[in-house]
């Protein structure tokens, strides 16, 4: 009789690491490191995120429930009926913004995908690691009681790279 | 589909040995997919699993870790203690069920 056929779960540690740098504040660019990184964990990949520059609004306690999404600069913003291109003379004016983001928000939620602080807790939960950078939290003059508590710390550039010795990075 | 021995029981599987038949599986088969990827199935591995596969009846789909949380009631972090290093894949595979189809 031949040994039953089992999957190979790849429980033996590869060591492979993955680390994220998240630069972008605006709702759209928050979720690829995050739906990515969730993955990752999920695979049993040690998984870090890096947040710089204006990817600090996804940790800074007050502003991480209110990021934004504006048409303004995508051309591939379609609208909803008829599946025209937005016509980029439009985006600026007041009000798209909001109905933009609204709409986002709303996709997301649809596919059962949690808004971004939650979505960090999930992660944080499955051994995801959060850091902060050392110049952005000088930039935005914040330190770490602004931050999300469950980021390890405000790292410099050169902690960084020491850090994801050997690692996969993605830049978003 | 392969046809592999399991407990002495023929059943269905992918090429990865994922069961593919939902009525092939029962509690007793549970029980030794678990200890052959190196669990032991407590109460609390029976409540994920029991929710997969309810949940699996009406969604026609495994739920991701995502809606073992947020419909199944047990914590990501619960589920990395139970299912270690790849929950989703494990617990589907106990459950009997195809690996999920969602991302998050």
């Amino acid at each position: 009789m031949s040994a039953p056929i089992v999957p190979d779960f790849g429980d033996e540690d590869t060591g492979r690491k993955i680390a994220f740098i998240c630069s972008k504040g605006n709702l759209d660019m928050a979720y690829p490191a995050l739906i990515l990184a969730n993955a990752a964990l999920g695979e049993g990949v040690e998984c870090h995120l890096f947040f710089t520059f204006w990817g600090f609004d996804m940790i800074i306690k007050s502003r991480m429930h209110d990021l934004k999404f504006s048409p303004a600069g995508n051309t591939a913003m379609h609208l909803p009926i008829g599946g025209l291109r937005m016509p980029q003379a439009l985006a600026p004016l007041p009000g798209v913004q909001p109905v933009a983001t609204k709409m986002l928000k709303q996709q997301i939620a649809d596919l059962g995908v949690p808004e971004v602080p939650e979505f960090l807790d999930q992660i944080v939960a499955a051994g995801g690691h959060l850091w902060a950078c050392r110049m952005s939290a000088d930039m935005n003059k914040v330190d770490e009681t602004d931050l999300r508590d469950d980021v390890e710390g405000i790292i410099n550039a050169s902690e960084f790279i020491e850090m994801t010795d050997g690692a996969q990075v993605i830049f978003v | 589909m392969p046809v592999t021995t399991i407990n002495g029981r023929e059943v269905h599987v992918d090429d990865e040995g994922f069961l593919t038949e939902y009525d092939e599986w029962d509690e007793d088969l549970a029980k030794v997919l678990a200890t052959t990827i190196g669990i032991e199935l407590t109460e609390d591995h029976w409540k994920v699993i029991r929710f997969l596969r309810e949940d699996f009846k009406t969604q026609g789909e495994t739920a991701t870790t995502r809606r073992v949380q947020t419909v199944g009631g047990v914590s990501t972090k619960e589920q990395f203690a139970l299912f270690p290093k790849k929950p989703a894949k494990k617990m589907s595979y106990i459950a009997g069920l195809p690996k999920p189809h969602g991302c998050v």
